[in-house]
């Protein structure tokens, strides 16, 4: 009995395995849809960008199909914010036969991804991979978001404009490029409109969980504005600590900022008052918005976020560009590509993200950020619209 | 006797070779006839990585029997040395190939000299304090890495740490950008040559378990008082078998690093020395076709099973578990000596752990 039952785990496990492999043999068919694929963080520490980003394109591709017309066909690859498993997750990506890439979600795993992309000649717009290498050098790889430069110079041109602080800390964390980047174009942006940072202290991965030091430099070196180019978990501390603290700064956020609100076990009146510069505001009165916040709850149950929203555009920016080509899903990726080249360099693109949007030819969007305040947990629009 | 040992090794080395040989031309013949899915085609390099990267660390942890955690540091150093390496060498040397050999040995000579460095403090200790410092070395590593920008001109290399203060002449590039790493590697590894790479690996390390000094290095693992009473040089053995299996760990970085377009220094945290050190236990302490077969399965499976989508890591952990249970079934191991009997020990032995003498103190 004993015997048997052991044989029969055996067996079960063999069968895993050979069925497991031949799956990396498969390969799938296509039917009259264009075959749009991209990779995100849907498992680990960045998941809830990589998911936001899938649902958003997924809502985006319901409403499309539902339509009639131009039909597509999404699929989203786990690449748990990793560069080899992005490119992994591109290559099952490819056996699927995509046709479209929505790139990566988070950069470094695009920055893999894009030169990718470039090499088989499939067209990617990414719809939050901000880095400015993930374009760079690829005339098919165009992204949906604002590059990380553009983010840190607008911000410390928003802050100077409408004099939010006199002195100024920043905190970041030196051991990922999405952070360093912005603080990097804050910085040279700061020195040249004269703001003055009082205080500069770093953290990185592994001691992400007491802020204390920089808090109190921050404090002691008395400053009114903290600035925090981050992602919103460190972000969500740093506001819970400084509360423990009594330091009470104005703070200044960053995109990565956006989802602090839906974060689990997170009080929202902790991040009231704080600014960020965002292009998405869910809170906007516009029909396009509210029929999408309203979906977006109803099948997932939160408030969307940025990269949901920069995603349906994506979807959308698509559908644009294939009518006016006059694309075919019969077409190769190939072909589409240089299609979408002519497309995305000529034209103008109203979204949920901005209005008015156009690109050049490196694949960076021109579009204006929006100030954003947190207010009885929900984003409400700030003043003028920085440059 | 000792004759009759020595030829049991040698054929089962031989077998190894003949089996990585025949892997190799299979999958060529697959790739040249285009029956090869891109999924698979993909992962034929950071393979060939992660199977010197087990095989090497089979060294330190089944043959010297010291429990590293920081073998991927080694990569790391290995990785970012060799690719700065190569970048720099773009406008002297024209061969991409030549570009990638000189990249390995400099990432293999560079790691070799951080095993040297770390090797002489750590190898005075034993068991879990050595495994602790190991540990800490692979995050001394990950930090300086992300704090370190390189960059080239026509005067050389520049280094700066903490903050970008490099002042490039016009036409210099900036290779390591801190954090954001290296993000544009000319992809030049192939699979032809992380094979080679694969053999190379086997070739050391099954000449220098067979030698003398790779019976002193067993020696000490088994009983370092006895060794060292015999009049074994310690230090020196451990640290040839230490330095030899960094080295090696280097080149794979190289490898791995030159097949994608950017490299992070966060990539090669602890996760990537537990990862390896899984592939080494997997296939057994001491066995390294063992751990060749288990590095190659264990970096397909996770690929094999997206169909399953959300519940891919949860599949593959127990797939892990059932692996380790069933390899360790005395049910099981009973019917394989069986078969191995009948076919008078010329059988491979499948991936299961199979220690080869006390290598039981790797815990």
């Amino acid at each position: 009995m004993k015997h048997t039952a052991r044989k029969m785990l055996t067996f079960a496990m063999v069968l895993t395995l050979l069925v497991s492999l031949c799956s990396v043999f498969a390969l799938a068919d296509g039917d009259g849809a264009f075959k749009v694929g991209g990779t995100g963080p849907l498992t680990g520490g960045a998941a809830i960008y990589g998911n936001a980003a899938m649902n958003g394109a997924q809502i985006a591709v319901d409403e499309i199909n539902a339509e009639g017309g131009i039909q597509f066909e999404l699929k989203y690859e786990d690449d748990a914010h990793d560069a080899e498993k992005a490119v992994n997750a591109y290559n099952a990506l490819k056996d699927w036969e995509m046709q479209l890439s929505l790139g990566s979600v988070t950069s470094a795993p695009a920055n893999a991804t894009s030169a990718e992309n470039f090499n088989d000649h499939i067209f990617a717009l990414t719809p939050s991979a901000s880095a400015p290498t993930v374009i760079d050098g690829k005339d098919n790889v165009f992204q949906m978001c604002f590059s990380d430069p553009n983010q840190g110079g607008a911000s410390a041109q928003y802050i100077s404009d409408m004099k939010l602080g006199s002195k100024i800390a920043v905190i970041w964390k030196n051991d990922e490029d999405y952070s360093t980047g912005i603080r990097n174009s804050f910085m040279d942006k700061a020195e040249e409109l004269g703001l003055e940072v009082v205080s500069e202290t770093t953290f990185a991965a592994g001691n992400d969980t007491d802020f204390t030091v920089q808090l109190t430099s921050a404090q002691a070196a008395g400053a009114d504005l903290v600035f925090l180019p981050m992602y919103y978990q460190p972000a969500s501390l740093i506001l819970s600590q400084a509360a423990a603290m009594g330091y009470e700064p104005k703070w200044f956020g960053v995109d990565g900022m956006d989802g602090i609100l839906t974060m689990e076990g997170f009080d929202p009146a902790m991040a009231e008052g704080v600014m960020l510069l965002t292009p998405f505001n869910a809170d906007a009165e516009d029909d396009a918005t509210v029929a999408f916040v309203e979906k977006y709850q109803e099948l997932y149950d939160e408030i969307p976020n940025q990269f949901a929203a920069d995603a349906y555009d994506c979807i959308y920016a698509y559908k644009q560009a294939l009518e006016a080509a006059g694309a075919t899903p019969d077409m190769s990726a190939e072909e589409l590509n240089s299609l979408m080249i002519e497309q995305f360099t000529s034209m103008t693109f109203d979204g949920l993200t901005g209005s008015g949007m156009t690109w050049d030819e490196t694949g960076a969007v021109s579009k204006s950020p929006k100030g954003m305040v947190i207010q009885d947990g929900a984003y409400v629009g700030l003043g003028t619209d920085a440059e | 006797m000792k004759n009759k040992s020595l030829n049991r090794n040698a054929r089962k080395n031989f077998v190894t070779y003949g089996l990585v040989i025949a892997a190799y031309a299979i999958l060529q013949t697959m790739s040249a006839t285009g029956s090869m899915s891109s999924s698979l085609k993909g992962m034929l390099v950071p393979i060939c990585a992660y199977v010197v990267m087990a095989v090497s660390l089979n060294l330190t942890v089944g043959v010297l029997g010291e429990l590293s955690l920081g073998h991927a540091g080694f990569m790391s150093v290995g990785a970012f040395t060799g690719v700065t390496a190569a970048m720099s060498l773009q406008n002297i040397v024209p061969s991409p190939i030549l570009r990638l050999l000189i990249g390995m040995v400099t990432g293999a000579v560079f790691a070799a000299f951080a095993g040297v460095l770390i090797g002489i403090p750590v190898l005075r200790l034993k068991g879990d304090y050595l495994a602790i410092v190991t540990l800490a070395f692979g995050e001394i590593i990950k930090s300086i890495i992300n704090n370190l920008y390189v960059g080239v001109d026509e005067n050389g290399l520049q280094l700066s740490l903490l903050t970008n203060k490099m002042a490039l002449a016009d036409g210099g590039k900036i290779i390591i950008n801190g954090p954001m790493g290296i993000t544009t590697i000319e992809k030049l590894s192939t699979f032809t040559v992380g094979f080679l790479l694969v053999m190379l690996t086997l070739f050391i390390v099954f000449n220098l378990v067979n030698s003398r000094s790779g019976r002193a290095i067993m020696a000490i693992r088994d009983n370092r008082i006895a060794a060292e009473s015999v009049g074994v040089n310690v230090v020196k053995y451990r640290l040839m078998a230490f330095v030899t299996s960094a080295a090696l760990a280097g080149a794979a970085g190289t490898l791995f690093a030159m097949n994608y377009s950017t490299i992070i220094a966060n990539k090669f945290d602890f996760n990537t020395s537990i990862l390896v050190l899984v592939f080494v236990v997997l296939g057994g302490l001491g066995n390294m076709l063992g751990s060749i077969i288990a590095a190659a399965a264990l970096t397909i499976l996770p690929e094999a099973l997206r169909q399953f989508a959300d519940y891919r890591m949860l599949i593959y952990a127990i797939v892990l578990i059932l692996v380790m249970l069933i390899t360790n079934n005395p049910v099981l191991k009973g019917y394989m000596d069986i078969i191995k009997g009948k076919l008078t020990g010329r059988a491979k032995k499948p991936e299961g752990p199979a220690p080869e003498g006390g290598a039981g103190n790797g815990k």
